[in-house]
């Protein structure tokens, strides 16, 4: 015991005069090579560059926004018009938004925090896990374009008729508010699956011990202990889903049709809704812009303006709830860039 | 009856249903190439693999297969679609290794060299960045920048030059390959400052204490030891970029046009149309049967891509997991 805490004899401090301390011969980039000072001066101005090309974009934006947004807009419908002051706001692209948004997070979050559950917890047969795993990875890499596509594919068949918007004739277009949402599930389920099975592995195995020897089967201990520990890494996860369904436009254009207001098919209020086409901001965006027929760049301005309100307010939602789950540089959370 | 209410779900029928909930990812993902294949399958049948090679003029073909009947003949169907792909090439690669050398850097900065006050500042702009949605990239491109390249960038000369081979507008391969760079250049910069982060400092300072200087270190020891987390960065851009569908469509003006380096600066003023735009361009007339087989062949093409992209990116991080380095 005591030769653990005996002190030891001081050094002697070495002969001769004493060491520089503090800020003496540190390399000054003065000194350094030539090639090594434009790799300095490059990495700097990247940096730097990329948070003035992030200001341009906001500023910008906000300017126009402020320019071009009126109250009235939010509340209007658009109709159809020559001018830009008698098309109308874009009330019925923020029905469309929202209402995509609910459709994908309620068809994902089963499907997302199902799967994650089940590779966290059970992942028996090894390989079904593997397979499993791999196929969302590779919905995350599959483009949007492609996923519309899909999309278009499956609904316009026979047996998906009833879900979507039908011609006259009685031709299937496969256009739909249930189309879109379901292809949209797709775009959220990636996120909303990492997001569940880090916070899954992350509970410490002590938890699951303690419920275990209380009795608990593995699902109870599922639905009363893991469900509520990882409540706020599922939150996080439909966050990130929400954000990347209200940001994408090719489902939209593809799958939602071109008309800009709400077209409900049949005469049941809200079946018909659903069944029917509509717009979102983004594809309400993209019909004003010049690559659209639109050809209302004010309008195109203020909606994106609102969207990228949206998108902002969705980015600080995540850091208030994700703090805690986000990597050391605070730059991803759950392996997703936000 | 009261145990069963506590306790609707025995364990192994929960087992079975979450595998179940599971599995339907997989079914998906085959569907998915199944449909797509399945609709591609005539453009196939009728071209062979020639369909990737060059040949007629894109734009005309495309243009004839829209005015097809319904039961079309097997000559309604010949394609060769070898511009389209040599625009998602250039674009694509042009964007990824810029944006490759732009986000090495910057996270470099980010991670060592920024001072503590403006990497609390970088991180959420950063994240801004990654986050802002593809058509309002697009709006700012088709509305500021395509405007200022066609008026103030090229002059008159240039649009005189190849006045009879094409139009320039100002939309086109520079204006995509700058927004394309900025729409996929915070992803990597997110994902290579996890990688750098999670290399030990203690390598670095080695390399400083020999002597070297902190720049040549990083360089040196924290961003070589990283390198297979940099590539699968790049990959993941990479199956960005190959989708940027909407924002390309509007700023990259939209023909099925080859940029020529040849034509010297005016290359980058080029039109031309990748896979991914060529679907949005042409999705109103997906109705006629030899349009919609060309169409479903772009998607199989891109789906294909992003498959490879995805079995390379889990290649390239299997060395990572080895070293337990987070990628």
């Amino acid at each position: 015991m005591s030769a653990y805490t005996r002190r030891r004899p001081p050094i002697a401090p070495p002969p001769g005069p004493p060491m520089k301390t503090g800020r003496g011969r540190r390399s000054s980039p003065m000194t350094w090579r030539w090639g090594d000072r434009l790799a300095l001066a490059f990495a700097w101005s990247a940096g730097i560059g990329l948070c003035l090309i992030a200001a341009a974009i906001v500023g910008y934006m906000g300017y126009r926004g402020v320019q071009y947004l009126r109250p009235g807009l939010l509340f209007d419908r658009p109709t159809l018009s020559t001018t830009q002051s008698g098309s109308g706001g874009f009330l019925d692209p923020l029905i469309g938004t929202a209402l995509l948004t609910a459709i994908g997070v309620l068809l994902a979050v089963p499907l997302a925090v199902g799967g994650a559950l089940w590779i966290a917890e059970y992942g028996r047969p090894t390989w079904l896990a593997r397979v499993v795993e791999s196929s969302i990875e590779m919905v995350a890499g599959t483009p949007d374009i492609v996923i519309a596509l899909f999309g278009l594919s499956i609904f316009q068949l026979g047996l998906f008729a009833p879900f979507s918007f039908k011609a006259s004739g009685g031709g299937v277009f496969g256009k739909s508010f249930i189309a879109a949402g379901a292809m949209m599930s797709l775009i959220a389920l990636p996120p909303l699956f990492t997001a569940t099975r880090d916070g899954l592995q992350a509970v410490p195995e002590h938890m699951r011990e303690a419920a275990f020897a209380l009795g608990k089967t593995r699902i109870a201990t599922i639905r009363r202990v893991l469900l509520p520990s990882v409540s706020s890494n599922i939150a996080t996860g439909v966050t990130l889903g929400v954000s990347r369904i209200i940001g994408d436009t090719a489902i939209v254009v593809l799958l939602l049709g071109e008309t800009l207001r709400l077209d409900p098919q049949g005469s049941a209020p809200g079946i018909g809704l659903l069944r029917g086409t509509g717009s979102t901001l983004t594809s309400y965006v993209y019909a004003n812009s010049p690559a659209g027929e639109g050809g209302a760049p004010e309008k195109a301005y203020a909606a994106a303006f609102v969207l990228l309100v949206f998108v902002l307010g969705l980015n600080l939602l995540v850091d208030r709830i994700g703090r805690s789950q986000a990597d050391s540089t605070g730059l991803t959370v759950a392996g997703a860039v936000v | 009856v009261l145990e069963r209410l506590r306790n609707p779900w025995p364990d192994h029928r929960a087992e079975r249903t979450l595998g179940a909930v599971s599995s339907l990812v997989c079914v998906l993902v085959v569907a998915m190439v199944v449909f797509v294949g399945i609709h591609a399958w005539p453009t196939f049948q009728h071209n062979g693999l020639s369909w990737l090679g060059s040949g007629t003029d894109l734009g005309r073909q495309i243009a004839d297969q829209q005015n097809t009947t319904q039961h079309p003949p097997p000559s309604a169907y010949h394609l060769r679609a070898w511009p389209v792909i040599y625009g998602t090439l250039l674009t694509t690669g042009v964007a990824v290794v810029m944006a490759l050398a732009i986000s090495v850097f910057s996270s470099i900065f980010i991670v060592e060299l920024a001072p503590a006050r403006l990497r609390r500042l970088a991180i959420p702009v950063i994240r801004l960045l990654a986050s802002v949605p593809s058509v309002i990239y697009g709006l700012i491109g088709i509305l500021v920048l395509v405007p200022f390249v066609g008026n103030e960038l090229i002059t008159s000369a240039e649009k005189n030059s190849v006045q009879n081979v094409v139009e320039l507008t100002g939309a086109g391969l520079g204006v995509t390959v700058v927004i394309l760079t900025v729409m996929i250049t915070p992803i990597m910069v997110a994902l290579i400052c996890e990688a750098l982060v999670s290399v030990p400092s203690s390598w670095r300072e080695g390399a400083i204490a020999l002597g070297v200087n902190p720049l040549r270190a990083v360089l040196a020891v924290t961003v070589r030891a990283a390198r297979p987390a940099i590539v699968a960065a790049a990959v993941l851009a990479t199956a960005r970029a190959l989708g940027g569908a909407i924002m390309i469509s509007m700023v990259s003006g939209s023909r099925a046009f080859s940029p020529k380096p040849i034509d010297g600066l005016v290359f980058l003023f080029e039109p031309l149309r990748t896979l991914a735009s060529g679907i949005v361009d042409y999705h109103e007339g997906i109705g006629a049967p030899a349009l919609g087989a060309t169409l479903y062949a772009f998607a199989l093409l891109l789906l294909f891509s992003a498959f490879v992209l995805s079995i390379a990116g889990y290649l390239i991080k299997l060395p990572l997991r080895r070293y337990q380095v987070r990628g």
